[in-house]
């Protein structure tokens, strides 16, 4: 049987709209899954199904070779039995234990000596050193992520689930760990669910992205197929980002970075090192259209092109220009009519560098 | 003062408290926990005590462990005695009595617990059981002592319980409340006062001990 998860389930809560969630997706080694979706679209509570820790009223839950949920079948595996990680979104430390017993409060099938090697070995992969005796309480958040993260880890689970892992943390903190999470998921070799309302979080974390809204499963799909090309109007406006492109920092100055892509070089704001990989995002909204270059703005970011495509949307119409690489803008229709923006008419794209958003991809 | 019966008095107050930790933790963890729909009706059972004067709770235990009724009659035939006026059937009856003053508490603290914690546990692998002790009883740690102590302070003050199903016998169920009653009978205010001011100081020094601790708890785990 190939590596496969299969879920199809119905979780309705009173006074509120059913969730009804599908979802296939082939399973390699290490593959991380990002529930994306505003809130309130049902993607905690569809974690929280695979957790076991809610009682779908109907459907299926498959896991590889193994049955956890079968409403028809009466089959119903508790949490414990299901061998996952779970990590809650506010991380939930248990505070009468330290860093070294919330870690190893999952082993209790080891011995004390095996214990305790696991915990050593986790305490170093998650630079822990130094803080085993430390109460939760005393650490800052990124640490207290880390510790969440061990304990759901240590005792080898088959997959883990992943509730916001980091949006309880500042923003300076949370764009670090981004990268790391990725990092030390690909490392630990363990199949991921990632939950989500950040498009950021999820181009970095996700090799398959499941965007919900208002409780259903919208599109499933690698991130930037899901991104540039989303199935519906819905998905659109829940990712919002229409334009995202593979590229390369060539140069680095004072947190101004200069990526290329396709052969055109565009600015963006972010330190990243040279040679690495990125996303290039940029919001339709953020891109203005001229007639011809007349020269001088403020922004950084000056790009001729073709129109390729116009597809009207309401009093909006959404633009794709050739230049180098497919981007996406949104003008009004009187634009439009100004400019006379026709197909294979010659613009130029004006992007300020903060809207130029560079996600690292590793 | 009457010393024997302060034995008594805490000898009773003291196997009171050990058996409600025993008997208290599983009602309040299914009072806590359990979905079932009617579950009101058995909070409702629980915390009669606190309503019931002592004299119809004591009447009906009296006539529920006496040699008419048949857990009265099997307790004769296995053990050879009869409970009421004995210290076992007063012990019975100072557990029913006391039995919200465990049970609250505890239901109380276990409700505290932080539902996303029980939850880690049991993605963690540990059963039901497992999480109960390595868990949610030491965060409920407060709370359980809270109620062992109130169910304790309870009992050193029974009275009316006391009079109905145990009697008044020298050495095995005369308690300090019917020792203070007996000398106010007897005009020998004395040795009433001297009892009584013994019983006011522990029962305050076992409520300072409850509000002592609670507050050392808040102050070891500050609420972030």
């Amino acid at each position: 049987m190939a590596a496969e998860v299969a879920i199809d389930i119905t979780k309705t809560f009173p006074g509120r709209a059913p969730i009804s969630a599908v979802l296939n997706y082939p399973l390699q080694q290490a593959t991380a899954l990002v529930l994306f979706g505003p809130s309130g679209s049902g993607k905690t509570t569809v974690l929280r199904c695979i957790a076991g820790l809610e009682w779908p009223e109907r459907g299926h839950i498959r896991f590889i070779s193994r049955t956890w949920l079968d409403t028809r079948a009466g089959i119903h595996v508790a949490p414990q039995l299901r061998q996952i990680g779970y990590m809650a979104q506010d991380y939930a430390l248990f505070p009468t234990y330290t860093v070294a017993g919330n870690i190893a409060y999952g082993l209790t099938a080891l011995s004390a000596a095996e214990r305790k090697k696991r915990v050593d070995e986790l305490t170093d992969l998650f630079q822990l050193r130094g803080f085993e005796s430390a109460s939760p309480r005393e650490l800052s958040g990124g640490q207290q992520q880390r510790v969440a993260l061990a304990r759901a880890v240590a005792p080898r689970p088959q997959l883990l689930l992943l509730d916001e892992p980091l949006s309880a943390l500042d923003v300076p903190t949370r764009m670090q760990l981004r990268g790391e999470l990725r990092t030390l998921l690909k490392r630990l070799a363990v199949p991921s669910m990632i939950v989500t309302h950040d498009w950021a979080e999820t181009l970095t974390l996700g090799d398959v992205v499941a965007v919900m809204g208002e409780g259903q499963v919208l599109q499933v799909g690698p991130p930037q197929d899901v991104f540039c090309r989303p199935v519906n109007a819905e998905v659109a406006q829940i990712v919002g980002v229409e334009t995202v492109i593979e590229g390369h920092v060539v140069e680095e100055s004072n947190g101004l970075a200069t990526v290329r892509v396709n052969g055109t070089l565009l600015k963006g704001l972010g330190g990243y090192e040279i040679g690495s990989p990125v996303f290039v995002c940029i919001r339709a909204e953020d891109v203005v259209l001229e007639q011809s270059g007349t020269g001088l703005t403020s922004a950084r970011n000056h790009l001729n092109g073709k129109v390729s495509e116009i597809v009207p949307h309401g009093v909006m119409v959404h633009v794709k220009i050739d230049c180098g690489f497919p981007l996406m803008a949104m003008v009004t229709r009187g634009a439009q009519e100004e400019l006379r923006i026709e197909l294979g008419s010659p613009v130029v794209a004006v992007i300020k560098a903060g809207a130029v958003h560079l996600v690292p991809r590793n | 003062m009457n010393w024997t019966a302060i034995w008594v008095t805490c000898k009773l107050a003291s196997l009171t408290s050990v058996a409600l930790l025993i008997i208290g933790l599983p009602i309040a963890y299914w009072l806590t926990f359990s979905k079932w729909r009617w579950k009101f009706l058995i909070e409702s059972i629980v915390a009669l005590p606190l309503v019931l004067p002592p004299t119809v709770l004591g009447f009906y235990i009296l006539v529920a462990i006496g040699p008419h009724s048949p857990l009265g009659r099997l307790y004769s035939d296995v053990v050879g005695q009869t409970l009421p006026f004995s210290f076992q059937g007063l012990l019975v009856a100072s557990i029913l009595y006391s039995l919200p003053f465990a049970v609250q508490p505890f239901a109380t603290a276990f409700a505290q617990v932080d539902r996303k914690l029980i939850e880690a546990s049991w993605t963690l692998g540990l059963s039901k059981a497992k999480t109960f002790f390595k868990l949610i009883m030491p965060l409920s740690a407060a709370g359980l002592i809270t109620g062992a102590v109130l169910s304790f302070a309870h009992t050193l003050g029974e009275f009316g319980v006391v009079l109905m199903v145990g009697g008044n016998i020298e050495g095995v169920t005369r308690t300090i409340s019917i020792d203070i009653y007996d000398d106010v009978q007897a005009l020998n205010y004395g040795a009433a006062a001297n009892t009584a001011l013994f019983l006011l100081m522990v029962s305050y020094a076992v409520l300072l001990l409850i509000y002592a601790m609670n507050r050392k708890v808040w102050t070891v785990w500050p609420q972030k």
